[in-house]
């Protein structure tokens, strides 16, 4: 295996003597993308693969996740894994709405995705019934892996993101699709 | 089991609190009986209080619907165990669903009371003289009782999965 | 200077009406709380004085589905109820059904089994031992140990190619034969587990830190312990020695020859001690297995009831008679004996039941599963009465409260 170290790519802009120009946007979302502050919302089985995830073996904290943050003031990303009853919603949307903008949502596994195999009365079926999810992940568990491929879809969306979303009119009518303020 | 035999235990029983017990066969190796409502204190009292038997430890409560069973249509039924004989039994009650009304064990075992708060959550058994009678598992706002045969298991009212499409 | 003990003997006064007491809300979303539970507060500064717990916040409604499925199906409902050990579960399941049905499982079957459960049972203590070691604020035991849970996921995917919820096995045995890289996986396991391990207890089992935290706190006495239902290593730390391993012996485990470790008081120190002896056992457990194993003659992995156990699909494509219990079995027309049957086996947490009522058709009319964290975590506000917030959160960690076995 060759001891390559694999820079962050520059984002296109005007390099010169001492100065590189570039846009505020790319900048930004490199920024962002490569320190991303998860809140693992970590429900039930998927958490365990989470905390494999986090773990020496499969190690999250190489993207940037090193400090996983509890409260949601302090986080940008809301890693739902798990099922969500239909007695927690309110609790998830309070976490979400808790959470400062800008803020991204990835559902992890079957269950925060469109209810698993739990179709059952006392199960959500999708957290996206409640809040607008950015990346879903299947797998009953995903493996690691595939929670880390999440994460890097994640990691897309925020590199390539306008600053100005979170103002713009699409995402109002997100907003108040899901009658969240 | 090791420890006391069926007869043995059923002959306790009914020298010291006369015949309460009515057997039920069972072909897997537990003593199994049902037991009228008013007794049903009385034995388990006797049955943890007594030297020679010791049955101290309440394994497990859960209620069971039979909706054909007219004037018997919920059952709760109680795995209880001794420590010291190594031997389980089953005691089982049974009560109609107008009148659902069983005397709780908490007086006996601590461990009832979660335990019955999940058969009233289920099946909506009061258990009379239980200290805090109100729902666990699911939502309080809740009004049925969800084991209940009757009770569907698919939400009706979810949006994404047709039900035609799962042989519903 | 009081130890903790002391203090809740003086602190058992009735309610004092007049001091307010602070409210403090933990959970259901809280770092410490392994799993959605609530716990509210009342507190006097630090110390507790009561507590009132919400759950329910991952009800699945397990026994309704249990109703809607024939008995394979039922197994991956089994492995999300304890998911830490699924295997435990799953052979659980199917010892019920086999009681049922009233299938002989060969003995090297027997053994087969008890090496994927003590592997379970070592995957289960170790998260919970590390893990109270990172509620105390150690978070290198944690990421050293969960390595080798990624050893014990190797195996699992060698025996039946998922890594966490498992399925594994069939009514009478399992899908296929150990292949020689199981045993050659376990057996590395086994040699380097150990030091590893050894080296886990170095760094806290005589802490100072570690001992001021734990000893003392959460402690229940036998009586209490044994009203509340405690079962597995909360009741073995209490000071009874029981286990169903070798009280009920189930999957040929009297032919095994283990020790069943026992504490003293029943606070956190000594629970997590009895943990930390029973991955010794489950250690030793399973080299017996293995040797067992390869005593046996080999080729056996499965009994011989051809109503029930799913044929190798090399069969169905070329035997007739395969390809007729295959349909039956997956349309679920196992023909199911009327009856009740009510099996235990010790699980990581304690004794986990199956009570499963059968009216003869294809799915069972009624099953109950016994849940030891249900039953245990009743006992938490009084296990942590009069001690102070650190404690709760320590208390929570070494009962290993499971959110998928406390709900359902």
């Amino acid at each position: 295996m060759s001891a390559e170290i694999k820079m962050a790519e520059a984002p296109p802009g005007i390099e010169g003597q001492g100065f590189f120009a570039t846009s505020l946007d790319s900048v930004v979302g490199l920024a962002r993308k490569n320190s991303i502050w998860p809140l693992p919302f970590a429900t039930s089985c998927c958490g365990i693969e989470f905390m494999a995830t986090m773990a020496s073996h499969y190690d999250l904290a190489r993207f940037g996740s090193e400090r996983l943050s509890f409260t949601p003031r302090q986080a940008d990303l809301l890693m739902v894994m798990g099922t969500i009853a239909k007695k927690m919603g309110p609790v998830l949307r309070q976490v979400y709405e808790q959470m400062a903008e800008p803020r991204w949502v990835i559902a992890v596994g079957a269950c925060a995705s469109s209810g698993g195999i739990f179709d059952t009365y006392s199960v959500l079926q999708g957290i996206d019934r409640i809040i607008p999810v950015d990346v879903y992940v299947p797998g009953c568990p995903p493996r690691p892996e595939q929670i880390i491929e999440g994460v890097m879809r994640i990691q897309d969306l925020i590199g390539k993101e306008s600053i100005r979303r979170r103002n713009s009119e699409e995402y109002k009518k997100l907003m108040d699709s899901y009658f969240i303020k | 089991m090791s420890g006391i035999s069926h007869e043995q235990i059923s002959s306790h029983v009914t020298t010291q609190l006369g015949e309460v017990l009515t057997m039920i066969p069972d072909a897997y190796g537990i003593f199994t009986a049902e037991v009228p409502l008013n007794q049903l204190y009385r034995v388990v009292h006797f049955l943890f209080k007594d030297p020679a038997l010791e049955f101290n430890f309440l394994t497990d409560i859960c209620g069971v619907h039979y909706p054909d069973a007219a004037g018997r249509e919920l059952a709760v039924v109680y795995h209880i165990q001794s420590m010291r004989h190594n031997t389980r039994l089953r005691l089982k009650v049974f009560v109609p669903v107008s009148k659902p009304e069983v005397p709780s064990l908490t007086g006996i075992y601590a461990s009832a009371n979660w335990m019955e708060r999940e058969t009233y959550d289920f099946y909506g058994v009061q258990f009379l003289g239980h200290p805090d009678l109100r729902r666990i598992l699911n939502m309080d706002e809740m009004v049925d009782f969800p084991l209940r045969k009757e009770f569907p298991l698919e939400d009706p009212l979810r949006e994404d999965k047709k039900d035609y499409h799962f042989g519903r | 200077m009081k130890t903790n003990l002391e203090f809740t003997a003086e602190f058992h006064q009735p309610d004092m009406p007049d001091i307010p007491y602070n409210t403090l809300n933990l959970g259901p979303t809280h770092p410490a709380t392994h799993g959605i539970f609530q716990n509210v507060l009342k507190l006097d500064g630090e110390r507790i004085v009561s507590g009132e717990q919400t759950i329910g916040y991952i009800h699945r409604a397990f026994e309704k589905i249990a109703e809607r499925r024939p008995f394979y199906q039922i197994t991956p409902l089994t492995d999300r109820l304890n998911y830490c050990s699924a295997p435990i579960n799953n052979t659980g399941w199917y010892l019920t059904v086999e009681k049922l049905l009233g299938v002989k499982v060969p003995k090297r079957v027997d053994y087969m089994r008890v090496m994927v459960m003590e592997l379970a049972r070592v995957a289960d203590h170790l998260i919970c031992n590390s893990i109270l070691g990172v509620d105390t604020g150690a978070l290198t035991g944690f990421t050293y140990v969960y390595q080798y849970r990624e050893k014990i996921y190797e195996i699992y995917e060698e025996i039946c190619g998922a890594r966490l919820t498992t399925n594994m096995g069939r009514i009478g045995g399992f899908e296929r034969d150990f292949n020689p890289k199981v045993f050659e996986l376990t057996r590395k396991f086994l040699k380097e587990f150990p030091p590893v391990w050894r080296e886990f207890e170095n760094l806290l089992t005589r802490n100072r830190i570690f001992m001021d935290r734990t000893i003392g706190t959460g402690g229940l006495s036998v009586e209490r312990a044994l009203n509340y239902g405690f079962t597995g290593p909360n009741l073995r730390a209490c000071g009874i020695d029981y286990d169903l391993r070798t009280e009920e012996p189930y999957c040929s485990y009297e032919d095994f020859k283990f020790d069943v470790p026992v504490g003293t008081t029943g606070d956190t120190y000594d629970r997590y001690v009895v943990r930390n002896e029973e991955i010794w056992q489950s250690l030793s457990l399973i080299e017996q297995a293995i040797q067992k194993i390869e005593a046996e003659p080999a080729g056996i992995y499965h009994a011989d009831a051809d109503h029930y156990y799913l044929p190798p699909k090399q069969e169905v494509y070329k035997n007739m008679e395969a390809l007729i219990y295959h349909f039956k079995i997956i349309m679920g027309e196992i023909d199911a004996p009327a009856g009740e049957v009510y099996q235990a086996v010790e699980g990581a947490n304690g004794e986990l039941g199956f009570y499963l009522i059968s009216d003869g058709g294809r799915t069972p009319y009624r099953l109950h599963f016994r849940r030891p964290c249900f039953i245990y975590y009743q006992a938490y506000p009084e296990m942590v009465k009069g001690q102070m917030l650190s404690d709760a959160i320590v208390v929570m960690s070494s009962l290993n409260v499971i959110a998928g076995e406390l709900d359902a």
